[in-house]
């Protein structure tokens, strides 16, 4: 497997989170009261697998046979996931315990799922993809029904199952053409080949067909269906990991295969794809997000329309459109989970509090939370100095770069309408007065958790430099 | 360049305060007020130090401070002040001391977050003054939304939310538009430069060599954000919902200063870097300029709420300004900047007076008042001295600003017409008609309505509040070289930039 030790040091990451999973499953077994241990077990893990990346950015190797990348750019992504992920395992402790829902298997399936997107980072051939794809996807699927005791979880569960295996299907069908016309799954060949076959239908439509899969997975409109439901209907600390970590990782598997089509002719076919569903996006999700009453319908709208966003970047298909998109991942993962955080807390046993009216006048009541939670509604709105905006002053570059001021233009129109919901909850809060008073059970973890995630949209508003330029070297 | 660190002194101290501010239990009031007076006032001694230190005879940005900020976008942290930013920077430490000491007793919940958002939108104003950066100024731009939009959906009336969100929405659909322009500045500046910048210093080289069909176009979108701002006719109408709206010190500071980044958005970036378009459009924004004057005078005229008729006669007053930029002589322009800091003085002063009788009656209706004259002598005199600025009585600050820009507009080649000096002149007469009409309503007559018996005077506090006012009312009006001096220099390389772009990338270019 591995040629030199070396190699095996750099694929530590994955094989931190991998043994974590092993072990973990052998604790779950042996003990009745695992809850605690496992809960701080896979922080741990999490932290030191995502630590252990940022600090060998320079471990750039391609190791398993020309399977998997290591080091660089990828390992940015590994500390996303991974941090986001131990995020959500703090968050985690007290919402389990408010709707006493601790199952063994949540927090090893949340490292499953981290493990697959990994995978999914650092593929360097299709195969690789599929496989992180369904690591992450199954296990997400599980962990969207984790709370069987409630008919939403279960709804949710199966609506995902069902609407993810779809899109499996279509990435399925999409890599068979790709296989079928350049004999190869490895992207070194495929990258080799490239100029005979950019020309080759059947070859495009296959890249078409893998892209649309992984439209399905990063929420963008026209397959978003599934994004409202399963958000209501997932816990919310998953529904969070759903949207940060779940999306980062199909945009880098969206990344890692298209890296190699950006400088060829084949973008002229993709691009206007990329443009349209990243309009329409931007916009749905947007205009739709105001008729939401529920929080949690909210956020997916709004995590629907920040795939548009995203998807700038990819269309732009420049360094510029890459780094930013990176950026924006990150930014977005910690003020996303900063927001669906805070909801985690204030939600009240048997889904309650999560109507927008349940925010009402939270400012006087919980000033702390509130304060919090507005700045991450400012962020998500890309208001300066926080990081939000930032992200998306970078992609706004990148398609202007790429002489697409439009797409910049109707990005920015959205946003304008993105404000007025994202504004809306704050006004709940602060200019109304309350006029019930609603229990929330305190949370210390959480509210950590809240605070790591407010402290480092802040930071990255106000110095973006650090990270921008970290991906930029990297890239 | 040694660096200065003065600016930088300017923009930290309030937000300092806010911060210091976390640390006091919100049940202490008076020591939160006290703190928040504090941090304002020094900030006001250090503008004062600015100053006094400023080189009247240069046109150059003096006081920098520039390090790299984001090294991969070249987005360097890059402040000074020249004549036209001085000015304003003078206006916003001026104007923040007072309307906190004017609140006083207006604000009693939430003291804590009041005082704030006040230190915080100081900090915002500052910021945009002096930020010679675009990115920088953009994000003290739209930062500087979150206080107010705060203090107005908090702090404000009845209709406080509806005119929040208003005001919120449209200026954000403005300076969004202008944040697409700058990205765009940036990229075409990184095609002859070879990297990207934001910097106006650079810009104001590279941009001019622009087409003149794109100029026309990022004009607009620099032009938008600016006149909603302003706000120039017809998009205005989120102006009187936030002014009535907002809570004494909001209106103050919105009227005072947040409405000045849009003519100073104007001077700053929209002339400069986009010559041509600027001189493309010149007669159609002092078109809409003079229709800005009549109407909102017009309205004025009918207004049955005190603030609201304030709030309308900013709308006029404004359209002045703007009529002088885009007169573009110098005459013009430098009446444009002194009316900036009159409009500033005399629209806040009489905010604060509509502040300090609304805290005793509870109305701001003209038709609740009448013949409080006798009642309380000393709030009739400050009405009428604030009014009388207002319409701009030779003497006092308003005739001068309101001269120069007549006289300027007059002889401008760049409108070639004197129609335009004509209507908006008669400005100036329907201002001596709402400001009178309003206050011969308001002051003379019989007391008819017995709720106003037992009204008090102005105290101390309130006094005391508008005697600097006044004083630097007195002083432009007489003596206005002291201001005049210090943009003078300033508004003379506008208008050079203007008719001489320089377009000269290349030397740029060679000397980087």
């Amino acid at each position: 497997m591995y040629n030199n030790i070396q190699e095996f040091y750099n694929t530590l990451p994955l094989v931190i989170v991998a043994a974590g999973i092993l072990i973990s499953t052998v604790i779950e077994m042996y003990s009745n009261k695992s809850e605690n241990f496992l809960s701080w077990f896979s922080i741990i893990v999490f932290l030191a697998s995502g630590f252990y990346s940022l600090f060998t950015l320079d471990a750039r190797s391609i190791v398993l046979q020309n399977m998997l990348a290591t080091g660089g750019y990828v390992n940015i992504f590994h500390f996303i996931f991974t941090f986001s992920a131990a995020i959500v395992c703090f968050l985690s402790i007290d919402y389990l315990k408010k709707y006493d829902a601790y199952f063994g298997e949540y927090y090893i399936l949340m490292q499953t799922s981290v493990l697959g997107m990994m995978m999914m980072a650092g593929a360097k051939d299709l195969f690789m993809i599929f496989l992180g794809l369904e690591v992450m996807s199954v296990s997400f699927y599980v962990l969207a029904g984790i709370n069987r005791k409630r008919l939403t979880a279960t709804e949710s569960a199966l609506k995902y199952f069902l609407l993810g295996a779809f899109a499996t299907g279509f990435i399925v069908y999409g890599i068979a053409l790709i296989y079928g016309t350049a004999q190869s799954t490895s992207f070194e060949t495929i990258t080799a080949k490239f100029s005979e076959l950019s020309g080759n239908l059947l070859f495009l439509t296959g890249v078409l067909l893998f892209l649309i899969g992984f439209s399905f997975k990063i929420a963008a409109f026209p397959f978003h269906m599934w994004v409202p439901d399963v958000y209501q209907g997932a816990p919310s600390t998953v529904a969070g990991l759903f949207s940060t970590a779940g999306k980062a990782a199909a945009f880098s598997a969206i990344i890692v295969s298209l890296f190699v089509l950006f400088t060829s002719g084949a973008m002229r076919i993709i691009t206007p794809y990329l443009s349209v569903i990243s309009v329409l996006s931007m916009f749905f999700g947007s205009i739709v997000a105001i008729a939401q009453t529920n929080i949690k319908r909210m956020l997916a709208y709004s995590s629907i329309s920040h795939a548009g966003y995203l998807i700038i970047g990819l269309a732009a298909s420049n360094t510029e459109g890459i780094a930013g998109i990176i950026f924006y991942l990150a930014a977005y993962s910690f003020m996303n989970l900063g927001a669906f955080g805070i909801v985690s807390i204030i939600e009240g046993k048997e889904e309650t509090n999560l109507e927008l009216n349940s925010y009402r006048g939270l400012g006087t009541r919980q000033p702390l939370l509130a304060a919090l939670l507005s700045l991450f509604m400012f962020s998500l709105a890309g208001i300066p100095p926080f990081a939000g905006f930032f992200g998306k002053y970078y992609i706004f570059i990148a398609a202007i770069e790429a002489k697409l001021t439009w797409l910049a233009i109707l990005g920015v129109l959205s946003s304008v309408i993105s404000v007025y919901f994202y504004l809306r909850l704050v006004v709940l809060m602060y200019f109304y007065d309350s006029s019930e008073q609603i229990e929330i059970e305190k949370s210390n973890s959480g509210l950590l958790a809240v605070f790591i995630s407010a402290i480092l949209v802040v930071l990255l508003g106000i110095l973006p430099g650090s990270l921008l330029n970290l991906i930029i070297s990297y890239l | 360049m040694e660096n200065n660190f003065l600016i930088t002194y300017l923009i930290l101290l309030p937000l300092i305060g806010a911060f210091g501010l976390l640390f006091i239990n919100k049940e202490k009031a008076s020591a939160i007020r006290y703190t928040g007076l504090i941090f304002s006032a020094l900030t006001f001694i250090v503008s004062l130090f600015v100053y006094f230190g400023f080189d009247h005879s240069s046109s150059d940005f003096q006081f920098i401070h520039k390090f790299e900020w984001i090294t991969g976008l070249n987005i360097f942290y890059f402040v000074g002040v020249d004549g036209l930013s001085l000015l304003l920077v003078l206006l916003t430490t001026f104007l923040t001391p007072l309307t906190l000491i004017s609140s006083w007793s207006s604000i009693e919940h939430k003291i804590k977050e009041f005082t704030f958002f006040m230190l915080l939108l100081e900090t915002g104003m500052i910021g945009v003054f002096v930020s010679l950066d675009l990115f920088l100024f953009y994000i003290f731009w739209e930062a500087m939304l979150i206080p107010m939009y705060f203090i107005i959906g908090i702090w404000g009336g009845k209709e406080r939310i509806y005119a929040a969100i208003k005001f919120f929405l449209y200026t954000m659909f403005g300076s969004l538009l202008m944040l697409v322009a700058i990205v765009w500045l940036a990229v075409y500046a990184s095609g002859s430069l070879g990297y990207f910048t934001t910097d106006i210093t650079k810009l104001y080289l590279v941009a001019p060599t622009i087409t003149k069909d794109i100029q026309i176009w990022m004009f607009l979108a620099f032009g938008l954000s600016f006149a909603i701002k302003v706000p120039l006719f017809p998009l205005h109408t989120w102006l009187p919902d936030a002014h009535v709206q907002a809570p004494t010190a909001g209106s103050v500071i919105l009227a005072g200063v947040l409405l000045k980044m849009g003519t100073y958005g104007l001077l700053r970036f929209n002339l400069p870097l986009f010559p041509d378009a600027s001189l493309y459009f010149a007669p159609y924004f002092s078109v809409l300029a003079i229709i800005g004057i009549i109407y909102g005078a017009l309205v004025a005229m009918v207004q049955t709420d005190m603030k609201k008729l304030v709030a309308y006669s900013s709308v006029s007053h404004l359209g002045f300004v703007v009529l002088g930029i885009f007169a573009m002589t110098q005459e013009s322009v430098q009446g444009a900047v002194i009316q900036m800091i009159n409009h500033g003085l005399s629209t806040g002063a009489l905010f604060l007076l509509v502040g300090v009788i609304y805290e005793r009656t509870h109305t701001r209706e003209i038709a609740d008042y009448g013949g409080i004259a006798k009642l309380v002598p000393f709030f009739a005199f400050s009405l009428m001295f604030a009014s009388l600025s207002s319409i701009g009585l030779p003497g006092l600050n308003g005739f001068v600003g309101e001269f120069l820009i007549l006289l300027g507009s007059f002889k401008s080649g760049v409108l070639n017409s004197w129609w335009f000096t004509v209507f908006a002149a008669t400005g100036v007469i329907f201002a001596a008609v709402y400001l009178l009409w309003m206050y011969q309503r308001v002051v003379f007559g019989e007391v008819k309505n017995p709720s106003l018996n037992g009204l008090k005077d102005m105290n101390a506090r309130e006094i005391f509040v508008m005697i600097p006012i006044f004083i630097f009312i007195v002083w432009i009006g007489i003596y206005p070289s002291t201001f005049l001096k210090v943009s003078e220099k300033t508004s003379a390389k506008i208008i050079h930039q203007v008719f001489n772009p320089v377009q000269t990338a290349e030397k740029l270019i060679n000397n980087r």
